[in-house]
């Protein structure tokens, strides 16, 4: 499956005090590093479009289509958040297996695509360890299996990487730039670390006080000529 | 929805406890105003004495309690390495974990007229020894239960004082005088109303100890002088004015509880290791040493005088007793059930909170009912079983359907009394679950029964199982409700118990208390197991 572009069409939150407002506008296959400091809205930016959160008013598009009232399971979206990706008692199988179906029945094609999507991350042979047996690295690992399994035309990914070493983080990011080559789907993924930024994404949406202050090519906003407020957050 | 039918699931939860409690409240409404001038006419001074004995009792027995045990567990704190001391802390959870009735029968094997101390007691008071009854044998077994309840709470209190604040006591060279009156006295007096006050609500309420030990004319309290007023006397219109009273009373006191800030479900968690260095020396080391050894003397006397008449009762012709089968069967059956109960409207209580919680914006106060799905379990404490099963006596005498209907109360309100434990097993797992698991699930989809049953279940399975395990040590062990309603057709092992006591065969009666005992014991360390193993990693989610 391709993907699909994501649309923010005058959002409206607001989270206790703070009023957030979200335009974006992401193409279809395009991959967008989602950056900016704590608390300025990153995550609820993420959690908008998956539908964890519903917005005071504006639209949500996915593919062109209204998603704003849809459930969250509904929507042509996967998310892999920072931790807790994994349910600790269930085995990596079957947590790649919920990807198919939420009451674990599985087919026998679904069994062999849940076994290509572990041995497409490199997990083959961990189908029945649990994830408290796991390092940091392979349980994202099991994470992206079900994305693969799940096998929607959007992926968003909330600092996944955030708690892993230098190099297994370059490990991860070669191994997601491969999977959406192969598959295409548009990515979001928030992220701190402006190498990781740099190596993955094309543009750079920037969000500060609970809005997108602004959303151009990495080139630029790296650049000299980026904005002040992006460059003091980056410390340049 | 599924997030509708967990709320709707605590609402039912909800309801039933509501016409549990709300139907004993109209039965007594309704007999009250049927009959004013009866039920008026029943406060008189008997009424009154009752009243008075209840407080008497109840301050005596907490200024018994509380005032050594601040002594115990200042000698405990100051002790870490005393020899076997964690044996000790160990046995002192023993009481609040057997039945009062066990307890009861205990004090009496020891102290009874033909306890195993009758003759020296006998020979010190010059005659026969008449048998630790009435005030003297209420004091006693109250104090057995809540000396150590007292001692673990203010051990607690004691060991959550920093251990830089002992070090810096030691290099300033405090004597024992000095670090009591600078570090221990202000810990313990935080604690003192919490304990003092949970102490003294425990005996307020206590029906067991005070029917087997008192029950005279001079020694009854208003629980035990509802259930004669009912079971003997045959007057409801007593019954209604002693049920008001006791009513207004616990209110009073929860009231007070609460303001001074008090836990109210009695459960002191195992103090941690220790780990501040032995800093008593001299004449104080063995003063210590004494009021230890003479609290775990107390302490463990009953304890080993329940074990020891046991042992000298017929147990192969009890076991081999129909009696005894049907009853045991009874107990097992209405206890288990219970159980059940109480952890199903445990499970949905918590699980119809949390999805309150989750539905509402944060910066949101919580409505109504998410405040009754939180709390309203706790009203079942001031409300004592006695009162319920009294209510729903009254209301239902008429039907001539009395005591068929008693596995029906006996199962609910023993499911109902145990739900406060419960709760506190439950509802932190419930949530952490749900704060870890919410997002996923709702993105993969996962609801209605394949939730429960793939994601929920798993994660509080532990917990339900030792508030399973609680409750119907809790129900197996209740002579309360069942005092009430039982008969020769409904017997449980605590009834018929009793009964033996009634009848003097107190042979049969030591042989029934040391079953009874073991078997709540052992469901009680069952619960206190699963409850140490939630600790383990591999329990708490994903290893970080």
């Amino acid at each position: 499956m391709s993907g699909a572009g994501v649309r923010l069409d005058r959002v409206e939150f607001s989270y206790g005090e703070a009023a957030m407002r979200f335009d974006l506008d992401v193409a279809a296959g395009e991959i967008v590093a989602v950056m900016g400091p704590s608390g300025s809205g990153k995550s609820t930016l993420l959690n908008l479009i998956a539908g964890f959160e519903r917005p005071s008013s504006g639209r949500v598009l996915i593919g062109g289509a209204d998603a704003t009232r849809l459930p969250p399971a509904l929507r042509p979206v996967s998310m892999v958040f920072q931790e807790n990706n994994l349910f600790a008692h269930l085995d990596v199988a079957r947590n790649v297996g919920l990807g198919r179906s939420p009451a674990l029945k599985l087919t026998a094609r679904d069994r062999a695509d849940v076994a290509a999507a572990l041995a497409r991350t490199g997990l083959s042979g961990k189908e029945g360890r649990l994830p408290g047996e796991l390092s940091g690295g392979e349980r994202q690992r099991v994470a992206l299996s079900r994305v693969l399994v799940r096998d929607r035309p959007v992926l968003l990914l909330d600092e996944p990487f955030a708690s892993l070493g230098p190099a297994l983080r370059r490990e991860m990011l070669d191994l997601l730039r491969g999977l959406q080559a192969e598959r295409g789907m548009t990515i979001l993924m928030v992220t701190h670390q402006p190498d990781e930024a740099r190596a993955l994404a094309r543009r750079i949406a920037f969000v500060e006080d609970g809005t997108v202050a602004a959303f151009a090519p990495a080139d630029e906003m790296f650049s000299q000529a980026g904005p002040s407020a992006f460059r003091a957050y980056i410390g340049a | 929805m599924p997030r509708d039918g967990r709320i709707l699931a605590g609402m039912a939860g909800l309801g039933l406890i509501g016409i549990l409690v709300g139907g004993a409240f109209a039965g007594l409404i309704h007999e009250a105003a049927r009959d004013w001038s009866g039920a008026g006419e029943a406060f008189d001074a008997y009424l009154f004495r009752v009243a008075r004995f209840t407080l008497w009792q109840a301050a005596l027995s907490t200024l018994l309690s509380v005032a050594p045990a601040i002594l115990v567990a200042r000698a405990l704190a100051r002790h870490p390495a005393f020899a076997g001391r964690g044996l000790i802390l160990k046995l002192f959870a023993l009481p609040l974990a057997l039945p009062a009735i066990v307890a009861a029968m205990g004090v009496l094997a020891l102290l009874g007229r033909a306890g195993l101390f009758a003759d020296v007691l006998g020979g010190w008071s010059g005659g026969r020894w008449p048998g630790v009854y009435g005030l003297p044998g209420i004091l006693t077994a109250h104090v057995f239960f809540n000396l150590p309840l007292a001692t673990r709470l203010f051990l607690q209190a004691l060991e959550a004082v920093p251990a830089d604040q002992w070090r810096l006591a030691a290099q300033l060279g405090m004597g024992a005088r000095a670090s009591f009156r600078l570090i221990e006295w202000p810990a313990l007096r935080a604690a003192l109303p919490g304990v003092a006050g949970l102490v003294f609500m425990l005996c307020v309420t206590s029906f067991t100890i005070v029917l087997t030990l008192g029950g005279g004319p001079g020694a009854t309290t208003l629980e035990v002088a509802i259930y004669q007023a009912l079971r003997f006397d045959f007057d409801p219109a007593r019954a209604v004015a002693l049920t008001a009273l006791q009513v207004a009373l616990t209110v009073a006191v929860v009231a007070l509880l609460l303001k001074l800030g008090a836990g109210m479900a009695a459960d002191a968690g195992l103090p941690v290791a220790p780990r501040r260095p032995a800093v008593a020396g001299g004449v104080e080391r063995w003063v210590n040493a004494a009021l230890i050894l003479a609290s775990l003397a107390f302490v463990a006397g009953p304890l080993a005088a329940v074990v020891v008449a046991g042992a000298r009762a017929d147990l192969a012709r009890l076991l081999a007793d129909p009696a005894v089968h049907r009853a045991t069967l009874t107990s097992l059956v209405l206890a288990a059930t219970s159980a059940f109960l109480c952890v199903a409207l445990s499970l949905a209580l918590a699980a119809a909170r949390r999805a309150m919680e989750m539905k509402r914006r944060r910066d949101a106060r919580p409505s109504f009912l998410e405040r009754m799905l939180d709390t309203g379990a706790g009203f079942v404490l001031v409300v004592p079983p006695i009162v319920i099963g009294a209510g729903w006596f009254v209301a239902l005498r008429g039907t001539g359907q009395l005591f068929a209907l008693a596995p029906v109360m006996v199962v609910a309100v023993n499911a109902v009394m145990a739900m406060p434990f419960a709760l506190r097993a439950i509802r932190p797992a419930w949530d952490a679950a749900s704060a870890r698991h919410e997002r996923l699930a709702a993105q993969l989809g996962i609801s209605g029964i394949d939730r429960l049953r793939l994601i929920d279940w798993p994660a509080v399975r532990r917990p339900a199982l030792t508030a399973l395990a609680f409750a119907m040590a809790l129900s197996l062990g209740d002579l309360g409700v069942i005092a009430l309603f039982g008969s020769d057709s409904v017997q449980t092992l605590p009834y018929l118990l009793y009964a033996r006591m009634g009848s003097y065969r107190t042979l049969d009666a030591a042989g029934l208390a040391l079953l009874l005992g073991v078997v709540c014991l052992g469901l009680m360390m069952l619960a206190e197991q699963g409850r140490a193993e939630r600790g383990r990693p591999e329990l708490r989610g994903e290893a970080r």
